[in-house]
């Protein structure tokens, strides 16, 4: 998998995220949002370590309304763990780096 | 001296946490701060910060604090991505636990601040992301357009609510008493803004919706005792704030509510251990005062360690 976290949008996501091979976590964010930067840079940490387990990826709600529309996101940061298309975990708002660990090693 | 790790570990990252790193790391202190997610606290979500000197249009909580987090940088402070799961200050020598490792020092500077407080009504949990949030920054333009109630009656409460208009169409703010506990300017603001709808003597008393989100919302008059409800998208909620100090342990001393007394040097019924910032027993709880406990924390700190 490539390191790195992969700017998706409406257009690809069924692609990249629903039919993904592995798991994919998709971080809904906005540059408006303040807590949403400060996990930013936690989450490409993650993508360095945690690659080869799960695929990085964000989605700026503000160019791309109809997927966190589809998923009745209204709080971001929203990170939604996907699983062969499916949620497969959901966190909402600042989370340390931990618990993300945790969450991925489970899922993976 | 006994060999140890540091000679003071500051616990939070908000803006007690980096001003007592500033001032520990101009001290030469071998000094390390952690921080369980990321440096900034709580006014990372603040839009606007109007009470903070020195910038007279106001400026972001993220830019603020990350101008602090760069100041004490500049100056040697080191900064770690780490949770304390507990702490240890029966003997000098202090142990903290992290998730990996221990490690110990001969004094700490407890700033882990505060989260905003639930109220516990049916719904809240259910619908916190689709509809109920305590950030109206990070989740104020999902609302455009919608009617939204907020629930509080101080400054945060006041001040987000007049950013929410922005937004929503119409915000009903929900307050238990028949007057606000808002700084005057704010409740100025509110008053003037005709998008803005103060629903007094009331309390919220449950949250209803669909998988879509919030839809509506239950409330109590409580002077009639009358319940009423109100069709809304969005629920904000801010009626103050519960102190992050679950790993303290006993043996430092709280108030009723678990904020951390202090002496007027700052430091905690435990010689050593020192706290600063919202998360001690204080009658206000800003910006301004944080920093202000955090320089006195640190050079309480400072002193500590010089008479070991």
């Amino acid at each position: 998998m490539v390191e790195g976290v992969l700017e998706i949008n409406d257009g690809n996501f069924e692609a990249e995220v629903l039919k993904a091979d592995g798991p994919v976590m998709v971080d809904f964010w906005a540059p408006w949002c303040g807590p949403c930067k400060a996990i930013g840079p936690i989450i490409e940490e993650l993508s360095g370590s945690l690659g080869d387990k799960i695929k990085f990826t964000k989605c700026n709600v503000d160019d791309n309304p109809a997927t966190p529309s589809k998923y009745g996101i209204r709080s971001i940061p929203t990170l939604i763990f996907f699983k062969n298309g499916a949620v497969a975990d959901q966190i909402v708002g600042l989370v340390t780096k931990s618990k993300l660990e945790e969450i991925i090693n489970t899922i993976s | 001296m006994q060999n140890v790790d540091y000679d003071l570990v500051i616990i939070g990252g908000g803006p007690a946490g980096l001003t007592a790193g500033l001032y520990a790391a101009r001290a030469r202190l071998n000094v390390v701060l952690l921080e369980k997610s990321v440096t900034g606290g709580q006014i990372i979500v603040t839009d606007w910060i109007e009470n903070y000197p020195g910038f007279p249009e106001g400026i972001s909580g993220i830019d603020l604090t990350g101008r602090m987090s760069e100041q004490a940088k500049r100056f040697g402070l080191e900064i770690e991505t780490e949770e304390v799961l507990s702490l240890d200050c029966s003997n000098k020598v202090k142990k903290i636990e992290l998730g990996d490792r221990t490690i110990s020092t001969h004094t700490i500077i407890i700033a882990t601040g505060a989260s905003p407080s639930t109220l516990g009504v049916p719904g809240e949990d259910d619908f916190y992301g689709k509809g109920v949030s305590s950030c109206a920054t990070c989740d104020g333009p999902f609302f455009s357009g919608a009617v939204v109630a907020a629930v509080g009656g101080g400054d945060t409460a006041v001040q987000e609510s007049i950013f929410l208009t922005k937004f929503a169409k119409k915000v009903f703010l929900i307050h238990r008493r028949n007057e606000l506990r808002a700084s005057k300017i704010l409740q100025e603001r509110a008053f003037a803004n005709d998008k803005i709808e103060i629903v007094w003597d009331s309390v919220l008393t449950g949250i209803y919706g669909a998988k879509t989100g919030v839809t509506n919302i239950t409330i109590k008059n409580v002077k009639t005792k009358d319940t009423s409800e109100l069709a809304v998208d969005g629920c904000f909620i801010w009626v103050g704030i519960q102190p992050d100090s679950g790993f303290l342990g006993d043996d430092i001393k709280v108030d009723d509510y678990g904020f951390i007394i202090v002496n007027d040097r700052m430091a905690t019924s435990v010689p050593g251990v020192f706290a600063a910032g919202d998360g001690r027993s204080t009658p206000l709880r800003q910006i301004a005062t944080a920093i202000g406990d955090a320089a006195i924390a640190a050079v309480s700190a400072e002193h500590y360690i010089e008479n070991l």
